[in-house]
């Protein structure tokens, strides 16, 4: 994997937002190459959310700069905003699949809509990346006959079928049960393998310590930390991401 | 077994009157649906400007007595050069009166709709057009559809109004056989048993175009 060879794919620079007196995020940068993994951790109100929403513009920064793959999108443009979505994709804690339609229909709707693909080429693409995340025999049930874990493996596939440039996954296991946390991290797993570019808010240390090309510790609204895992989590490190993942592992030392 | 002269004379009048009722009924039924619709959509979502004249029409139609706008369509309009058939004012306000209690279904329907799937759509680069059409209203849809169908079941009593523009209906039909035989009770017991089975086969209708739309997740079928 490439770290910083090249021209970044993403670059966010001194992204800012505040939701009335309160500031969210004081102007944060991230760049992200080809093909690099990172992971945004730190405790929950820090900002990991909104900085995730704000790259691909669902929350609108109030400044700051935003470019993919050489184009920089202007914000106040609804156009732009359209084409850089399609470009980076997003997974969401709670999922977030289209409650009325099956898996299948769930994916082909976003590519004949937005792609503007026909319906036969759509239902084929869908029906692969619904194999890809091992769910080609769900494709027509709805969301609310799958399970957690088969949910979020269908908002991958719909996901990727878009094609993106980047993922962006705003902590994909935390609303699951325990017991169906491994799939998620498995499709997850697989997709780094393939190189996908991926910037990730999560807890999980099995994905922090193995995933990350570069951990990016949040608090109030700004990075305070940036490093490699096996610097900042390396034994004697004081780093605060160590600290924070320590007391990750105690928990789920406690819960096992 | 030969029936009475009244019973003949009553039968013939309100089958007649019954053609008519369902006539004013199902084009007022689905044009309020889709203003229904519209204007909840635009109450919703529009922008101020069109957002209140979405619900000034609202407030008007639903906050006047339907007899009042029947009689302004019917007898009011002409005044301004606009000449409506007694059917065609009966069915436009129908219609009207429909659409406004419809779009405040649609429209609580439409508020239930949970942020989520804005983002999810958004996120895949949705506009707010394609999401609101194809994600947010087929949602909201099969949340309306038991207040919208019960609307349905009281446009068809209330269609009776139609008399006073001269629209001779099902109930226009029977009084005048009511006061021409004098036997009120007779008659109005005979119409009430007409409107419970108009009332029974759009029920029917209902639950079927309900069990269509299934899906689940959105209560049961």
């Amino acid at each position: 994997m490439s770290t910083g060879k090249g021209n970044p794919i993403l670059r966010a620079s001194n992204i800012t937002k505040t939701f009335g007196n309160n500031t969210i995020l004081h102007g944060v940068s991230v760049e992200l190459a080809k093909g690099e993994i990172k992971i945004l951790i730190g405790s929950s109100g820090g900002g990991k959310s909104t900085l995730l929403q704000c790259i691909n513009c669902l929350v609108v920064p109030d400044s700051g700069e935003i470019e993919v793959d050489g184009m920089v999108i202007d914000i106040t443009k609804k156009k732009d905003l359209y084409r850089l979505r399609q470009q980076v994709g997003m997974i969401f804690q709670d999922f977030n699949l289209f409650d009325h339609l099956t898996a299948i229909d769930n994916i082909t709707i976003a590519l004949r809509k937005v792609k503007k693909i026909s319906r036969e080429q759509a239902t084929q693409r869908a029906r692969q990346e619904l194999e890809q995340v091992g769910l080609g025999d769900k494709q027509h049930l709805y969301p609310a006959q799958l399970s957690g874990g088969q949910k979020q493996r269908v908002a991958i596939a719909r996901a990727l079928a878009m094609d993106p440039k980047i993922l962006l996954l705003d902590e994909p296991t935390s609303a699951l049960d325990p017991t169906l946390v491994g799939e998620v991290i498995s499709v997850i797993k697989r997709l780094a393998a393939k190189g996908m570019t991926m910037i990730m808010a999560t807890h999980q240390m099995s994905l922090i310590s193995t995933l990350a090309d570069e951990i990016l510790f949040m608090e109030n609204g700004r990075i305070v930390e940036q490093g490699t895992p096996s610097v900042l989590l390396a034994k004697g490190n004081k780093s605060r991401t160590r600290g924070f993942c320590d007391s990750l592992n105690d928990l789920v030392g406690e819960e096992g | 077994m030969e029936l009475s002269p009244f019973y003949q004379e009553l039968f013939t009048s309100l089958n007649r009157g019954v053609v008519m009722s369902v006539a004013l009924i199902v084009p007022s039924a689905i044009g309020g649906v889709i203003i229904g619709i519209l204007a909840g959509v635009i109450r919703t979502f529009g922008g101020r400007f069109v957002r209140a004249v979405g619900d000034g029409y609202a407030a008007v139609f639903r906050g006047t007595p339907l007899v009042v706008q029947l009689f302004v369509i019917y007898f009011g309009l002409p005044n301004l050069g606009i000449y409506l058939s007694p059917y065609v004012a009966a069915v436009t306000g129908f219609m009207l009166c429909s659409g406004a209690y419809q779009s405040e279904y649609v429209r609580g329907a439409l508020l239930s709709i949970k942020s989520g799937q804005y983002l999810g759509a958004q996120a895949l680069g949705f506009t707010t057009f394609q999401t609101i059409f194809w994600i947010v209203v087929p949602q909201a849809v099969r949340r309306a559809i038991h207040g919208c169908g019960n609307e349905i079941i009281y446009l068809i009593k209330y269609s009776s109004l139609a008399f006073i523009v001269t629209c001779i209906e099902l109930t226009g039909e029977g009084k005048t056989i009511a006061t021409e035989y004098f036997r009120f009770t007779e008659v109005f017991m005979v119409i009430g048993v007409y409107y419970l089975l108009l009332v029974t086969i759009a029920m029917m209708i209902l639950k079927r175009i309900e069990k269509t739309l299934y899906v689940p997740g959105f209560g049961r079928s």
